[in-house]
């Protein structure tokens, strides 16, 4: 209530004088609070009349979210307890429209909403000052905050996930721009419910925008960014050695500029090859981690070491990272993974994961009799490279499209599943299908044991497979038989779309364990392991 | 740095004597613009800041007091001068200025008039970390005749075979009809490794290659070696499906087999791998991808040696090699168009008006309109 701020609020000046009188130095929390409230009172004198009757409106639609983005109306009073200082600025949220016809009924409502915005403001105050970060990051205008009346931290929707938002797009460009890399544009009539995501063709690939022996960015990164959009290097562990790999030559070829430090040029270094790599394809969950790791060797590196040194440390450290995260992890898990393999089995696997083929010839080589079914899907059809991998070992292998599945479950004794990444509510994050697999394998009371590594585990938390998904080009879909291609001309007609989805999400119900290096989890057990590293590290 | 260009501009021109023997063969005017003009635009366009221009001390000495290429050509010419009596082949040529060359080189040749689009040939390069990557063109078809010739265009001893696989990329075979005796044989390894291999007549050589360094390293060891086009291609589109045994073409190999040490199966010195050569392998091997299907092996059949080909099928790209071709082409331009160029001052036009005079008289424009709509960009500038 308004008393109630006002009573607060000479309470807080109180402090601050006595903190002056004492002669001690404002704490950053009082200054903060004083800039806050000359900025109110400025505030208040120029927006009195002006934006009282919008604002009403607007508090209207979004009475939650009012707690940090959105402007305080100017009739409220000028009380100190006034919302962490987003300035005055501050785009208020795309969506929010006037509602239509209710301009009548204004008056009361306004009312009614102006006592509501100022307890929110007393509540978000309250919070303390930790909202002032969150507030001021999202001053940038990032439109869709969450109603989150009780979380000044509004958490932002990452760039690749708003690619209708000509806002973000713009400050794409100019942020590509800056770090002179070409932007990709978009390909195709993009279905509506993934629009909101990138869609690229392969034929048009960013090297074409790049000067030819490319001097902003590393000859290995651009040779890297080919082989992902050409899809020559795909899988969540091919693509991150091979990243390691041309960070690798990148600190080899690297010197310190002259009045730089190795542990903070690098790392700017590193960040327009992070956005060329992005642009190619979007980083895949176990690239992230890798870099964050990267990133965070290289801000250790102590400022008094010599420039060789430090390289070769950092060689020594992506090494060591891809020896245990990558190579020993696959040991450790093939070990624990041939227990749970009998003789007799009959095991189903979809797509190609390398670590679920690097299990079988395993178990094959230490004598366990089973036989594979291998699940394909169109259009990568990634299956058939599967095959041929475990039927080169020797292992016997039955070869079904992902439409047979619930014919061939019946025979099958146990499913193991690759994973692209584990989220962190239990979800697994998977090439598209394999939750299919997984749903009907559970409707068959077949296992479904899902293998991945633990720098694969990320934070992202997903439900469906819909908000954070990749689109790869829907010309894959077209298909030439018999010398006719139906889907030729798709772009000529106005209301079809090809949708070429990359990834999809297994809830935790269809998953009955999950065999990572650290030992057999369930599902469920990811947040622990996640909070784990986190304190390791 | 990624790649250095190299132009080889020392060519005699030896079929084109009867324009050459005053202006040599880089200095030609075509349209307005000397033929060198046209590849070092070409890189210019698409980025290159330096190139390494091997030419003879008279272009030498013509290009610096020539206009269009001191003014419009903005990239840093490092020029080599060799010497005029050419026995220099072009694989000699690199030989020569191999301290000069720190990473791959892409070479281009004088006579190449194209608009490709060269990211489409360094791809290849790049994301099949290939030995060599080349450009080529379907030919088209010149009806001109050249007067003073016979009229039929010789071209049945000069046909190249090229076979490439499904995809139109890869490199198998390679080799003109004249070093054929009887037919055509292809080894049974090749066909079975690509079982369907389309082998193709009508395609012209651009003679614009990327080269690994690996390959300049190779070509100073090998002093026999003495063309690229000649010699270097057909040799490495064979060795990428040699075996140790097999690799007697040249007779130098055995000295270096026992000079390096063994590094791998097939021609090591082609092959030097990089540092993080484990760490490329286990990408390899843990990414689901093959270039090929049908058959046991892995990616590219555990082959480290590959070449190959972009074909492009429309735009222009001209080799300037023959009187035929550059009659064509530049008579279009200087005799077609013709008195606005002679009113340029250029004193070379002029000299070949007058000295075409006497085959005006069988000349007719053919084609002509197509050609000059397709290098308008090159004549405005």
């Amino acid at each position: 209530m308004a008393d109630s701020g006002e009573t607060e609020g000479p309470g807080n000046k109180d402090v601050i004088e006595r903190a002056k009188n004492d002669g001690r130095e404002l704490t950053k929390e009082e200054k903060q609070r004083l800039r806050k409230e000359k900025k109110q009172q400025k505030k208040g004198k120029e927006k009195k009349d002006d934006k009282a009757s919008q604002d009403g409106e607007k508090r209207e639609k979004k009475p939650v979210s009012s707690a940090s983005p959105a402007p305080q109306p100017a009739t409220q009073p000028p009380t100190q307890k006034a919302p962490p200082a987003v300035p005055a600025l501050v785009p208020v949220p795309a969506s929010e429209t006037p509602p239509p016809g209710d301009k009548p009924a204004k008056s009361k409502a306004e009312l009614k909403a102006e006592r509501r915005a100022r307890q929110e403001a007393e509540r978000a105050s309250k919070q303390g000052k930790k909202g002032d970060v969150g507030g001021q990051q999202v001053a940038a205008g990032k439109p869709k905050a969450p109603p989150s009346e009780l979380q000044p931290v509004v958490k932002r929707l990452p760039e690749y996930m708003q690619a209708d938002n000509p806002e973000v797009l713009k400050k794409l460009a100019k942020k590509l721009e800056r770090q002179q890399i070409p932007l990709r544009s978009d390909y195709g009539y993009k279905v509506s419910l993934f629009s909101h995501l990138h869609q690229y063709s392969r034929k048009a690939p960013l090297t074409q925008q790049l000067s030819i022996p490319s001097t902003v960015i590393h000859p290995a990164i651009v040779r890297l960014g080919l082989q992902y959009s050409q899809g020559i290097v795909a899988g969540s562990n091919a693509r991150s050695v091979a990243l390691l790999h041309a960070f690798k030559q990148v600190i080899r070829d690297y010197t310190t500029p002259p009045n730089e430090e190795l542990s903070r040029d690098l790392v700017n270094k590193l960040k327009p090859y992070i956005s060329f790599l992005n642009q190619c394809r979007p980083l895949s969950a176990s690239m992230g981690n890798a870099i964050k790791y990267i990133k965070k060797e290289i801000s250790n590196i102590p400022s008094q070491c010599k420039e060789e040194e430090a390289k070769s440390k950092l060689l020594t450290c992506i090494e060591c990272y891809i020896n245990e995260k990558i190579i020993l992890a696959a040991k450790a898990i093939a070990k624990s993974s041939i227990e749970k393999i009998s003789d007799g089995d009959v095991i189903l696997v979809y797509g190609c994961s390398s670590l679920v083929n690097h299990i079988l010839c395993e178990a094959f080589e230490k004598n366990r009799k089973f036989r594979v079914i291998v699940v394909d899907s169109r259009p990568r059809l990634e299956g058939r490279e599967a095959l041929r991998r475990l039927v080169q070992r020797g292992i016997s292998c039955t070869y079904v499209l992902i439409s047979a599945v619930s014919y061939i479950l019946p025979e099958v004794s146990k499913v193991f599943l690759g994973a692209h990444a584990l989220l962190a509510n239990g979800y697994v994050m998977s090439r598209v299908g394999t939750s299919q697999i997984a749903l009907v394998a559970k409707a068959f009371n077949v296992p479904v044991l899902v293998c991945c590594e633990t720098y694969k585990f990320c934070e992202r938390v997903q439900t469906d497979s819909f908000v954070s998904n990749e689109l790869d080009d829907p010309d894959d879909l077209i298909v030439t038989r018999k010398g006719k291609t139906q889907l030729e001309h798709w772009q000529d007609v106005r209301l079809l779309g090809l949708l070429n989805l990359v990834y999809d999400v297994t809830p935790p119900d269809f998953v009955d364990l999950v065999i990572t290096d650290l030992g057999m989890i369930p599902c469920t057990s990811v947040p622990v392991v996640l909070r784990v590293k986190n304190v390791d590290q | 740095m990624e790649l250095q260009a190299v132009l080889m501009a020392a060519g005699g021109g030896s079929r084109m004597t009867d324009l050459t023997y005053n202006t040599p063969k880089a200095m030609l005017p075509v349209g307005n613009k000397p033929l060198m003009w046209y590849p070092l635009n070409l890189l210019e366009r698409v980025g290159f800041e330096e190139v390494i221009v091997i030419t003879t001390r008279e272009v030498h000495k013509m290009m610096s007091s020539d206009s269009k290429i001191k003014l419009d050509v903005k990239m840093k010419l490092d020029v080599v001068c060799i010497q005029e009596d050419g026995d220099m082949g072009t694989a000699d040529a690199l030989r020569h200025i191999q301290e000069r060359i720190k990473t791959d080189i892409l070479v281009v040749s004088c006579d190449l008039i194209t608009d490709v689009a060269l990211h489409e040939v360094v791809d290849l390069f790049r994301a099949y970390n290939a030995t060599l990557a080349m450009l080529m063109s379907k030919a088209h078809e010149f009806t001109e005749t050249v007067p003073g010739q016979k009229g039929k265009k010789k071209t049945a001893e000069q046909r190249d075979f090229v076979g490439v696989d499904q995809s139109g990329k890869r490199l198998l075979f390679m080799a003109n009809e004249a070093d054929l005796e009887d037919g055509l044989s292809i080894r049974k390894s090749i066909v079975r490794k690509h079982p369907r291999m389309h082998i193709k007549t009508g395609l012209v050589d651009a003679h614009l290659y990327c080269l690994k360094k690996a390959v300049v390293d190779f070509l100073v060891d090998n002093k026999s070696i003495s063309s690229i086009r000649g010699e270097l291609v057909p040799y490495l589109v064979r060795k990428q499906f040699s075996k140790t045994t097999n690799s007697q073409k040249i007779k130098d190999d055995a000295e270096d087999q026992n000079q390096k040490k063994n590094d791998g199966p097939t021609n090591h010195e082609l092959l030097i791998s990089s540092r993080d050569e484990p760490l490329l392998q286990l990408a390899q091997e843990r990414s689901c991808w093959n270039d090929h299907r049908g058959d046991m092996s892995e990616a590219y059949h555990g082959g480290k040696l590959r070449c190959y080909v972009h074909i492009m099928d429309e735009g222009p790209c001209y080799r300037v090699n023959t009187i035929c071709r550059e009659a064509n082409f530049s008579k279009c331009y200087r005799y077609g168009i013709g008195v606005r160029l002679d009113t340029d001052g250029s004193d070379i036009g002029y000299y070949y008006y007058h000295y075409y005079y006497y085959y005006y008289y069988y000349y007719y424009y053919y084609n002509y309109s197509s050609l000059r709509r397709r290098f308008i960009n090159y004549r405005d500038e």
